[in-house]
């Protein structure tokens, strides 16, 4: 049986907001199957009771002093921007044209 | 190919201190080199010669002015090209990424500058510094100078080869799940993976954040402890960066004695799977280590066997998170805006055209293994063995000060050859991934040609963290005793390119 469906892969695309044609997906499909039946190898493991550890280094809330520091202007900000308009990012439509 | 290029990093730094030439004439000297072998080896996506000159003129002027300027000032460094630069091209190896200028440093590029270190030109890499041979780069191939055929490893593997290939004496690397280690030990060259928090992740194209850790590249340990030194340290701008002082890891590789140190082999890191030349190679390293003066242990890990799942279900899970920054609407890539497409199929086309096939895989498995009803089987489970491995380690530096296995289990293979079976190439970094997910220090140094093939084998060498001192005293002492031993370097014996 197969770790995952053709059709799990196509709803996984659609969350990772990854546009794939169906030769795309046939291929990444019969590959992370394969990922997935051997990355979950880690189930076998018996590990109940143990922690999990998130980070290597066990830091929490690292704070800097609350101080104004310069920052980039709008128009470095905006250098490397695909479309900008009036010192802000242009985007394309956000909401549904029938809202 | 020229006499300056053959010189280490020190003897560099040395000879531009002492007058006897310039930063200038060292630059021009590996811009030469890099316009003689580049077309073979590939190892640069961006070289701006001008600007590299100006870099070392600069640093002329500021000694002549009289500043005080450290052992690297004049030498010059390849740099990854996942660390952001202002003045040159970022593109992490992606097409999604072509062309940015980012509008600042990275904070290892920062201090490469103020160290003096001239930057000759970014290198090519696995595209977001996910693979083991560079072929995931969008934008070229890299070779082997020790076959042209072969691999460079990976992910930093422009880094690797432009070393190996005397391009540049110093380059930098980012290891996340071997990326450092693996390209040095199948380029016959030393990398570290620096203790994580040791080096600062700021301006760095994240892949996995708890796992990236910036280290460097050299043709001996010295020099590479010396590139280490030039730019790790605290900084505030990483919150996860360790505000401790740095581990003396440049006396630890002019010390380069093991007398005294007790010294676990993994006995897990051996077996199937491992190439018989890096086999026998290891063992004589062992071997050595022994007649140095270590006391040598068997040490088992036995969690160890668990580390490479864990690591392709924690890394592709903060891969999933971090890449969701490109999205098509602050930089980078933009495709399909008709004015009629909303952001969301703006969005998902972009990514689509932008990211190659590896980045979308483990896009893909990251997305599955943090998704509702499979976390905790997959990502939860995974921080579990995180914690399980961790254990193995320290109860490993209760008994010996270090620990040593192959840095790889085979040599360089033929390009292609993996290509298109990542489960495959997931393994060049069997041996390699449970010192990131623990966080400590580790190195690889040359420690032979494998008989089978006439390739490089490296050895890795593992020590708690913040205890990085230590995989340099023992890098050094094996390069010395194996150097006297083959009469020079290991890489005197690579062909001319």
């Amino acid at each position: 049986m197969s770790a995952i469906t053709r059709d799990e892969v196509a709803h996984l695309a659609r969350l990772s907001r990854l546009a794939l044609g169906d030769d795309e997906l046939d291929h990444l499909a019969a590959q992370l199957d394969q990922i997935i039946s051997a990355v979950a190898r880690v189930q076998e493991v018996t590990a109940d009771d143990i922690p999990p550890t998130s980070h290597a280094l066990p830091l929490t809330n690292v704070y800097r002093a609350d101080e104004v520091r310069p920052s980039l202007t709008p128009e470095q900000a905006l250098a490397a921007a695909p479309a900008a308009e009036e010192q802000r990012f242009r985007v394309p439509r956000i909401l549904d044209e029938e809202v | 190919m020229g006499e300056l290029v053959t010189r280490t990093a020190a003897e560099l730094g040395a000879l531009i201190a002492s007058g006897e030439t310039s930063a200038a004439e060292v630059a021009r000297a590996h811009l030469d080199r890099i316009a003689a072998v580049d077309g073979a080896v590939g190892a640069f996506l961006h070289v701006d010669a001008e600007g590299v000159l100006a870099q070392a003129r600069a640093v002329d002027d500021r000694r002549a002015a009289g500043e005080e300027l450290g052992p690297l000032a004049g030498v010059p460094v390849a740099h990854k090209d996942v660390f952001t630069t202002r003045d040159m091209p970022t593109t992490a190896g992606s097409k999604i990424l072509e062309g940015w200028r980012p509008p600042y440093d990275a904070t290892i590029t920062r201090r490469l500058r103020e160290a003096g270190l001239v930057i000759l030109g970014k290198t090519n890499m696995d595209e977001f510094a996910m693979g083991s041979s560079t072929e995931n780069s969008a934008y070229r191939t890299t070779h082997n100078p020790w076959d042209l055929a072969r691999i460079p490893g990976g992910s930093s593997g422009g880094s690797s080869a432009a070393v190996a290939a005397y391009e540049a004496p110093l380059a930098t690397g980012t290891d996340t799940g071997g990326s450092i280690r693996q390209p040095a030990a199948v380029t016959g060259i030393v990398g570290a993976k620096p203790t994580y928090g040791g080096s600062s992740r700021y301006g760095i194209v994240a892949f996995a954040s708890s796992l990236d850790t910036p280290g460097p590249f050299a043709r001996n340990v010295l020099d590479a402890a010396l590139l280490q030194d030039a730019f790790s340290g605290h900084d505030p701008m990483d919150s996860t960066s360790i505000d401790r002082p740095k581990p003396p890891v440049v006396e630890a590789a002019r010390r380069a004695d093991v007398a005294g140190l007790r010294v676990g082999v993994v006995k897990e890191f051996a077996g199937d799977g491992y190439q018989p030349g890096v086999s026998a190679r290891f063992a004589e390293a062992v071997e050595l280590l022994e007649s140095l003066g270590a006391k040598v242990v068997e040490v088992s890990c036995p969690n160890f066997a668990h580390a490479l799942p864990a690591y392709y279900l924690i890394a592709p899970s903060e891969a999933s998170s971090n890449l969701a920054r490109f999205d098509a609407m602050r930089y980078g890539l933009r495709v399909g805006d008709d004015g009629a497409r909303s952001a969301e199929e703006v969005m998902a086309l972009t990514r689509a055209a932008g990211f190659g096939p590896e980045v979308k895989r483990r896009i893909m498995l990251g997305t599955y293994a943090l998704s509702s009803g499979y976390y905790d089987a997959y990502y939860g489970k995974a921080q579990q063995v995180r914690t399980l491995i961790t254990r193995d380690f320290e109860r490993a530096f209760e008994q010996v000060d270090v620990l040593v296995s192959p840095t790889t289990p085979t040599t360089a293979f033929p390009i292609g050859e993996r290509a298109d079976d990542p489960m495959a190439m997931y393994l060049a970094d069997l041996c390699t991934i449970p010192s990131n997910l623990t966080g400590n220090a580790a190195l690889s140094v040359p420690c032979g040609l494998a008989d089978e093939d006439g390739l490089p084998v490296g050895l890795q060498i593992m020590a708690p963290v913040l205890a990085d001192d230590r995989v340099y005293r023992v890098g050094a002492a094996v390069e010395k005793a194996l150097e006297d031993r083959w009469g020079g370097p290991l890489l005197a014996k690579a062909p001319e390119l």
